[in-house]
């Protein structure tokens, strides 16, 4: 098992104890569940399907973030918006990755003001403006620049593909990487893709 | 049988009587559910079942694997009937799988599984079942999941002292329960006394898994009921109850309860193997059908076999004998030590036990009372190791927890019976709701039974479960036997009809079950393994379609130049390669079934369109977010159009 990150295990220890606290109630049919058969329960499938093992050659969008030491803002963020299922079920998506740098590049003290719980669907919202439901390879972001299709994200907003020489930019921010996930594809941007609304 | 209800009935008053307000003590005797029964049952979310069980789903023809403790339903593995939930039997694949020298058969009655065993033990390489209806042997793989092989017993007629292996799998035996003229020949049914055979079948089985018939051993016309083999010092040893010993042709509910003892016949396979592998036996005329199911190409093929060796059992000295047992016995159980053969009387009270040791010295001594048909009867107090006195009405089977203790139902006191091997002393009983017929303890049937829980395979629901008009499933019980007295700890409907079940502790199998199929090993011969291979081919009436699926796309998605009157074959590769990211494929109106298509898999269906028009296809599975969107549409023309063959994604065309 890779490494959790400890924001992530304060979450699941949280649920898991929800769920031990549902269970004692008393049984109406005689008897009374005891304690010791409380689910104390570390079965993988209770973490998400983030940490299930599937024998895939890719790991998924989340996975690939965790790996990666130019994502360790936008994996904060994840966590803090508490969307990390949106990046680790079926899919099919297309995650577009800004690096660190390129929250850098927003006016200080603006990650760290997202990050605080108050401004958690704030912070949501942007996030989900960087993920398009379907595969969107290279090849089929080229397709909509030729077609003229836009690329509805996650947030319900629509953003324009362009071109610039040989470089492909969505939504302002340039494309500058691309790795196929067993869920879908992640490009990795160098600006945020910040939503119009 | 109204008193029995009514007794059971009361029964299940007292257990509600009892458990109301005593919460906690757990040493009630008949039927009292234990005050933390629940807890013991009980698996948390996310949490595995210590043991897979695989229930024969008897005339549904399939194999239903559960979980205990929870009596979960896992799957249903489709093995002799045609399963639409995943194109068994319908896929062009599949279907050589239900062959027969009858023809095709779309269904079959499944009994008995057995799990492959080495050393007596079980190692969770396959699980067999037999086909009771058109006599038939399935191999299951445990690796897959999937039924691999099926091969049909020729000369048999209700296969159904059937299909257990031997302590190394050497083989898997299959007994007939119909004698029947061998060959089959037209006459009179009333000469059937003498002249009708009972065919006892040896199926090699290779390493691969691969079955082959070994032998066909000659027996007379009895009816052949259970089989078990021996282990430890018995190892090299078949026996089969008979019943019907009278060889009567009619009324068989009658008649067939004339003799007050039938027969448990003893078969010394090694002695037959070693015969027929210096060649003797006479190879006969037969006609069946060898269905095996390659992984790589991902298609059954059948073999029509014409050939089968016959061994007529007076013809090998030493090799078969029969012991006397009372009462028409069903079941024919192996205690782990190999030295305790039991025959359930299924019209007595009682249980008798033969001695392996005791029938070699009776067989030494030529201790005989007589012959049948030359083959020579063994002494009835020569070969007895004791009876279990009183059990109960109507025994059926037994089955042991490696503890020194058997455990037999007993159909008609509804109930189960512990006794002690050796003592024969009743230790215990608890009723069953109601009728049982098989019960099972993981490994029970081996060499080293895992004794901690014992399911009862019932016959009669009744008003166990939410009503459910007259039409019911047959309930299951699930009783802890780890303690001195057996407790009831739950109760869960099945599928089908369950006859026997096999357990084994789930670890010896859980982590060699496939997760995807890999598709740089799909040989399949119309596989496309990437969109770029998707085509359309025209052969005369026939078009092939190779088509993929992604999330969330068919490729190609529409399909033009189909004409009323072909014969559409949709060749479908899934190219997912993640694990549980099957995608289903249905096109409006196929006269046969839906796929299921897991990743990395190819299927095949057909359609045959008559009617002009544009017709969509879809993806039946949830597959994805964009699920919804799974769709493609087939142009289909008149008979004499011109339309020519286009396919395309995106309105592009492929390669």
């Amino acid at each position: 098992m890779r490494s959790i990150p400890f924001l992530m295990t304060i979450v699941l220890l949280i649920s898991s104890s929800v769920l031990i606290g549902c269970k004692d109630n008393t049984n109406d049919k005689g008897g009374t569940p005891s304690a010791t058969a409380e689910a104390e329960s570390d079965a993988s499938s209770n973490r998400g399907q983030a940490f299930i093992d599937d024998d895939s050659e890719n790991p998924n969008a989340l996975r690939l973030a965790m790996d990666s030491e130019d994502h360790t803002t936008l994996v904060a963020a994840v966590e803090a918006a508490g969307v990390e299922n949106a990046l680790v079920n079926v899919g099919p998506l297309t995650v577009f990755a800004p690096t660190n740098a390129a929250f850098d590049k927003l006016p200080d003290g603006t990650v760290e003001d997202l990050l605080k719980p108050e401004n958690k669907s704030k912070l949501a919202y942007i996030l989900t403006n960087h993920v398009a439901p379907s595969n969107y390879p290279i090849s089929m972001l080229e397709k909509n620049l030729k077609k003229g299709r836009t690329l509805y994200m996650a947030s319900g907003e629509n953003v324009e593909v362009s071109q610039e020489g040989d470089d492909i930019i969505v939504g302002g921010a340039k494309i500058i990487g691309t790795v196929k996930v067993s869920n879908g594809w992640v490009h990795v941007v160098e600006d945020v893709i910040l939503p119009k609304k | 049988m109204k008193n029995i209800f009514k007794i059971a009935i009361l029964g299940v008053l007292g257990l509600f009587i009892q458990s109301c307000g005593n919460g906690g003590s757990s040493d009630q005797k008949s039927g009292a559910i234990s005050g933390n029964a629940a807890e013991r049952v009980y698996v948390a979310p996310g949490e595995h079942d210590e043991f897979y069980a695989f229930l024969s789903g008897g005339y549904s023809g399939n194999l239903t694997v559960y979980g205990l403790p929870s009596g979960r339903m896992l799957k249903e593995i489709p093995v002799f009937s045609q399963f639409p939930t995943n194109g068994y039997g319908y896929s062009e694949e599949t279907v050589p799988m239900l062959n027969t020298s009858f023809g095709f058969v779309p269904w079959g009655d499944a009994h008995h599984p057995d799990i492959s065993q080495t050393n007596g033990e079980l190692d969770g390489r396959w699980v067999f079942i037999n086909e009771n209806n058109t006599p038939r042997i399935a191999r299951i793989s445990l690796e897959y999941f999937e039924t691999e092989e099926i091969i049909e017993i020729p000369h048999s007629a209700g296969n159904h002292s059937s299909s257990f292996v031997t302590e190394n799998t050497e083989y898997v035996v299959a007994g007939t329960r119909f004698s029947v003229p061998y060959p089959q020949e037209d006459m009179a049914i009333d000469e059937m006394k003498g002249n009708f055979k009972g065919p006892l079948t040896f199926i090699a089985v290779g390493d691969d898994g691969r079955m082959k018939i070994d032998f066909q051993l000659k027996m007379p016309g009895f009816n052949y009921d259970l089989a078990h083999p021996g282990r430890g010092d018995s190892h090299g040893w078949f026996f089969f109850t008979t019943y019907n010993t009278e060889e009567a042709h009619t009324m068989q509910e009658v008649n067939a309860s004339q003799n007050d003892k039938d027969f448990i016949a003893a078969v010394n396979w090694k002695k037959i193997q070693e015969y027929v592998q210096n060649g003797g036996g006479e190879e006969i005329d037969a006609e069946y059908a060898h269905n095996v199911f390659d992984h790589s190409t991902q298609t059954a093929t059948t073999t029509m076999e014409n050939k089968v060796l016959t061994v007529d059992p007076r013809e090998v000295e030493g090799a078969v004998f029969f012991m006397p047992t009372p009462k028409s016995p069903h079941g024919c159980d192996v205690d782990p030590s190999g030295e305790y053969i039991v025959g359930n009387g299924k019209l007595s009270t009682d249980l008798t036990v033969h001695s392996f040791s005791k029938m070699i010295t009776a067989i030494e001594n030529e201790d005989y009372e007589g012959d049948a048909y030359d083959i020579p009867i063994l002494n009835f107090d020569s070969t007895l190791a004791g009876t279990v006195k009183e059990g109960g009405l109507g025994p059926l089977h037994t089955e042991f927890d490696g503890k020194g203790n058997a455990y037999t139902t007993f159909f008609i006191s509804s109930e189960v019976v512990k006794w002690k091997l050796g003592t024969w002393e009743v230790l215990d009983r608890q009723p069953s709701y109601y009728s049982v017929g098989h019960n099972m303890i993981p490994g029970g049937n081996s060499r080293k039974p895992f004794g901690k829980y014992m399911v009862s395979l019932n016959k009669i629901t009744k008003d166990r479960y939410l009503p459910t008009g007259p039409e019911l499933e047959h309930s299951a019980q699930l009783y802890d036997i780890s303690g001195e007295k057996m407790e009831l700890l739950s109760d869960f409907p099945t599928h089908g009809e369950p006859h026997y079940a096999a357990g084994i502790p789930a670890d010896k199998i859980k982590s060699k079950s496939r997760k995807i199929y890999r598709l740089d090993e799909n040989e399949h011969e119309y596989a496309a393994t990437n969109e770029s291979e998707t085509k359309m081919v025209r052969d005369g009436k026939d078009v092939h379609v190779y088509m993929t699926t992604v999330r969330s796309h068919f490729s190609p998605d529409n399909l033009e130049g189909i004409k009323v009157g072909d014969k559409v074959y949709f060749h479908v590769t899934n190219l997912e390669q993640d694990f549980d990211v099957p995608h289903g494929f249905a096109m409006i109106g196929a006269n046969t079934s839906e796929l299921l298509i897991m990743p990395g898999q190819t299927k095949t269906i057909t359609w045959e369109p008559k009617k002009v028009g544009v017709w969509p296809f879809y993806c039946t599975d949830f597959c994805s977010a964009l699920h919804q969107e799974m769709q493609g549409y087939v142009r289909v023309s008149g008979q004499n159009s011109n339309v020519p063959l286009k396919w395309t994604l995106d309105d592009e065309e492929i390669n």
